[in-house]
């Protein structure tokens, strides 16, 4: 190994330092220009930083596993296809926000600096290989959420929505170093290589409660039943470009940090943690889709459908198989793709002074507006999980893993309460199809907006239509890693 | 077999003609009814040599298309059609034309996203049918709830939203445990190939809750008492295509899902069971014949004719064992079955033909209910000729195709037992009550209600659609040969597996 290589796999989050620092500077001194800069510079900084990746040969996914940094942080085919996905989940994200940011005037560079510190610590955590690299990328996502969620400084229940993410996430972040403090006293080490044979020794209590509260922590994380009480306030008051962020590009870290910390970590006490991993799942299920019916507003609906979906997620983890884990990594990158798709409808027709993001405001947009009716008709239908859809796949295989592992009433219980969640992704569906426009007219959208969701929901299709790529390259990942 | 496949082909050229009909536009409304005319045309034509190169005397599956599609998770696109999924391909094809033909002019709101819909539909059906993975037949099995979602939604009568959505959950919650249990026969056997399942030895314990899932999931589709409720609804607030489509050939797929799994894959559970359906079946053709006496409105009439009617398929069915047991023989099971796959076919034609009738009549007044009309042969005389034709049909006269599928699995439960015979007869009396009242309430009499004298006759298109619904309903029922003998070797093999226990070490 030589001096060059030692750094060069975590080029992607030295760029994105880079042009945190970057943007910052420019955003402060560069007068009137910097309205369409920063975003240009953001979005540029993402394509270099994917350009790179292809460059350092790190895209040729290859079974091979490199630790850097003394062991801290480690680099292999998983982390680096979770970074691409980042990069382009991110630059999604930025496009689909421009116009919703430039209509309500909320054209500051902080937001996208802190877009992108946020996604540094997604990177840190896919790369995490140490508890204090597990916490340090946590934090350093989490606090640029929190002040991504109260951006919008006029408003008054992102504010609200901000010091209730920030109280109950301080608490979560303490619980989970408190946990990690266990860990590291019985075990004596931070090294997750080396604590997951460490912990191999056996259960006491001391450790059963350290597996427990770090359990907590994650559930948090992934706003999974009884730790979900931030998800619907965040996700209804925060802008909706921020909800997006946080329901696509952090879910991604969730993702990361249950696969690092539990599924790696703690490989070698899975009958502990997966038994609670199990309960916390079987509770946003139900939670999560029995609660989304009441719902009249269609963020605060698809919060409590992040609940259930993230329900879905921590199944695959529970079953604590290689199957469960690369089912779970599936139905993020589907989720994913969904939710990026039905946010960004929700951006593209909110105008200034309006959100469009109550249910009723989809009433009659099949007779409005065909195409997108039928965009977020596909949408909907994908995330209820029926075919031809991506969303159909994503839960066919994390069934498919709990029945592996021999699961069966948990997985009937899984499809029958998908079963209620289908309802009120049909609602959606039936105020666009079936209800009259009333006053409402067509809505005005940019073509560029157009194409691009458009682009968004043929790839919902036809991943469901050939879902074979994105499955087997799931089993790769997973297999290799 | 050949370059590209005929199966192939009748899926995707209608799903492909459907979103091209999409593409068009509302705009120009003619261009996409016409574009929608000519691919179900089209879909028809290519049915043809599918038709005739299809051998008979054979149970081997036919025309066979089979593609690497997941290897992720072993499934294939793996197509092939029988005696038994052949006809039904036949009769979607053959029942769309006149389904796109029914709407040319009574659809005015959102006309390209009703005909893409059917052509949608039609395609996702006959992939149902021609589907011999298990993956592959679940995909299109669940994807064809989203249009037919739509289109009772969109074009349905006032209380189409509660309609829809009752239809929708109803299915897709019997649908659900049905994947499950098909994943759990991936995970037995490592393959969805349904032929893979058909083999695999299983407990008599795995059985009956694998045969307990797909249950749910046919009997929701068929429907059968209790499970039958959306049916009404989903009906009446269906426009008249979406009623056709859903009588003639939805609730096929769940004497078909029977026929391909059910009883092949789990045999001792259906063997153990097999009273349950029974007792269900005669619930169906004898309380539900009751229940459609007294109806004021003609679909819901109909509906629950239907619902009887799928009653006497799933008996025809399940009586194999009784059959077995009491005879010794399979003979006797073969025409049971046999009955029950007419039957389908036949009640596919008579019950997409009445719903077309009363779509006739609704086009013109406006109302279903019974009270309303009265004496409409004195105004429409050839339709009302038409009428009763189907309505004596659907109360299976002789010469009609209604006949031959009744008269199969009524002589074959005699075999199975006196007392089967004559409750399973039954449908015959009640059957020619409902249908005669209804016909000596709407179409003879006086002409009771102002409003009926002005009724237009039919048009040339209403004359031709229902016209040559009523030449094919006659011609199967004088001459049921072709259809039998292609069903003939696929029944039998049917049959034959059904009675080997499939118990590891029985």
């Amino acid at each position: 190994m030589n001096a060059t290589s030692t750094w060069l796999p975590a080029l992607p989050e030295i760029i994105l330092a880079a042009s945190a620092c970057l943007v910052l500077l420019v955003d402060a001194y560069a007068g009137a220009v910097r309205r369409t800069l920063t975003p240009t510079l953001t979005v540029v900084t993402l394509l270099i930083g994917v350009l790179l990746m292809m460059l350092t040969s790190q895209f040729t996914l290859v079974t091979h596993r490199e630790l850097l940094f003394g062991g801290l942080y480690v680099t292999d085919p998983l982390a680096v296809f979770l970074k691409l996905v980042g990069f382009a989940t991110m630059a999604t994200v930025i496009f689909y926000s421009q116009d919703y940011l430039d209509g309500r005037g909320l054209r500051g560079g902080e937001y996208y600096v802190l877009c992108l510190t946020a996604l540094l610590g997604v990177f840190v955590l896919v790369s995490a290989n140490s508890l204090l690299t597990v916490y340090l990328g946590i934090e350093l996502l989490s606090l640029s959420l929190y002040a991504m969620v109260a951006f919008d400084r006029d408003s008054g229940i992102a504010a609200e929505a901000a010091i209730k993410y920030f109280v109950l996430g301080a608490i979560a972040s303490g619980v989970l170093l408190y946990g990690m403090s266990m860990l590291y006293g019985l075990t004596g080490t931070l090294d997750l290589d080396t604590l997951a044979h460490a912990v191999r020794h056996g259960p006491d209590a001391g450790l059963i409660i350290g597996v427990a509260l770090v359990v907590v922590a994650v559930a948090f994380k992934f706003g999974a039943v009884p730790f979900h009480m931030w998800v619907p306030d965040v996700y209804q008051g925060a802008p909706t470009s921020v909800t997006l962020y946080i329901a696509t590009v952090s879910n991604l870290g969730s993702f990361a940090l249950f696969a690092r910390l539990l599924s790696h970590g703690l490989a070698g006490l899975p009958a502990i943690w997966t038994q609670m991993v199990m309960a916390v799942a079987v509770l946003s299920l139900l939670i999560g889709n029995l609660v989304a019916i009441a719902q009249t507003n269609l963020k605060r609906m698809l919060a409590y459908s992040a609940i259930a979906n993230a329900g879905f997620v921590l199944l695959g983890f529970a079953t604590g198989t290689a199957a469960g884990y690369q089912a779970a990594l599936n139905f993020t990158i589907a989720y994913v793709l969904t939710t990026l798709g039905a946010f960004g409808m929700i951006l593209m027709l909110a105008r200034a002074g309006y959100e469009h993001d109550e249910i009723a405001d989809f009433k009659g947009l099949a007779t409005r507006d065909p195409l997108l009716a039928l965009l977020m008709l596909v949408l909907m239908f994908s995330t209820a999980g029926v075919p031809p859809f991506i969303g159909f796949w994503a839960k066919l295989w994390i069934i498919q893993a709990l029945l592996g592992g021999g699961h069966v009433w948990v997985a009937t219980y899984a499809v029958l309460i998908s079963v209620v969640g289908a309802y009120y992704y049909l609602r959606v569906v039936w105020y666009m199809y079936f209800e009259g426009a009333g006053e409402r007219g067509r809505p005005e959208t940019r073509g560029r907006m157009r194409f691009i969701l458009t682009l968004n929901a043929a790839a919902v299709l036809l991943l469901g239509l050939l879902p074979n790529g994105l499955l087997s390259l799931c089993g790769r990942l997973i297999g290799a890693g | 077999m050949q370059g590209i496949g005929l199966l192939s082909i009748v899926i995707w050229l209608p799903i492909a003609g459907g979103i091209a009909t999409l593409a068009i536009g509302d705009r120009h409304a003619a261009a996409a009814r016409w574009a929608a005319l000519i691919t179900s045309l089209a879909t028809l034509g290519f049915c043809v040599p599918l038709y005739i190169g299809f051998r008979n005397g054979t149970a081997a599956f036919q025309f066979i298309e089979r593609a690497s599609w997941i290897p992720a998770l072993h499934a294939q696109y793996w197509l092939g059609v029988d005696g038994i999924s052949l006809p039904l391909i036949l009769l979607t094809a053959f029942v769309t034309v006149p389904v796109i033909i029914a709407g040319w002019s009574v659809i005015e709101r959102r006309v390209s996203q009703y005909f893409a819909a059917f052509l949608i539909m039609e395609g996702l059906m006959i992939g149902v049918f021609a589907a011999l993975d298990a993956l592959l037949f679940y995909f299109f099995w669940e994807a064809m709830l989203i249009p037919m979602f739509v289109i009772i939604g969109v074009w349905g009568g006032p209380r189409r939203v509660y309609a829809t959505l009752k239809f929708f959950l109803y299915t897709f919650l019997g649908s659900v445990l049905m994947l499950v249990a098909l994943i759990y026969l991936y995970e037995k056997s490592g393959s969805y190939a349904i032929g893979a399942m058909q083999m695999l030895p299983l407990s008599l314990n795995e059985q009956r809750w694998i045969f307990l899932a797909f249950l749910l999931a046919f009997a929701v589709k068929v429907p059968m008492w209790p499970v039958h409720t959306w049916l009404p609804d989903a009906h009446v607030e269906a426009p008249t295509g979406g009623s056709v489509i859903l009588a003639a050939i939805m609730l096929k797929m769940g004497g078909y899902g029977l026929l391909r799994f059910s009883l092949p894959i789990t045999p001792d559970a259906c063997r153990q069971l097999d009273w349950l359906i029974l007792v269900l079946s005669l619930i169906a053709i004898i309380y539900i014949a009751f229940v459609a006496l007294v109806q004021t409105d003609m679909k819901k009439l109909i509906a629950y004719s239907s619902i009887a009617h799928m009653g006497f398929v799933t008996l025809g069915a399940f009586l194999v064992f009784l059959i077995v047991s009491a005879t010794g023989s399979l003979t006797g099971a073969v025409s049971g079955m046999d009955g029950a796959q007419f039957q389908m076919i036949s009640h596919g034609l008579v019950s997409g033909a009445l719903f077309l009738c009363i779509g006739v009549m609704y086009d013109r007044l406006h109302t279903r209910d019974i009270g309303a009309y009265g004496g409409v042969i004195n105004v429409m005389p050839k339709f009302a000729g038409f009428m009763v034709l189907f309505a004596l049909a659907n109360s299976g006269l002789p010469g009609t195709s209604g006949f031959v599928g009744e008269f199969l699995v009524i002589l074959s439960s005699f075999k199975a037992s006196f007392w089967y015979a004559v409750l399973a007869a039954t449908i015959l009396i009640m059957g020619a009550a409902y249908n005669l009242w209804l016909i000596k309430r709407v179409i003879f009499g006086p002409v009771a209600n102002e409003k009926v004298a002005h009724m237009p006759g039919l048009n040339g298109r209403e004359f031709l659609v229902l016209g040559v619904l009523a030449a094919s309903v006659v011609l199967l029922g004088v001459w049921p040969a072709p259809l039998l003998n292609m069903m003939e070797a696929s029944v039998q093999h049917l049959v034959h597996q059904v009675v080997v226990s499939k118990i590891p070490g029985s």
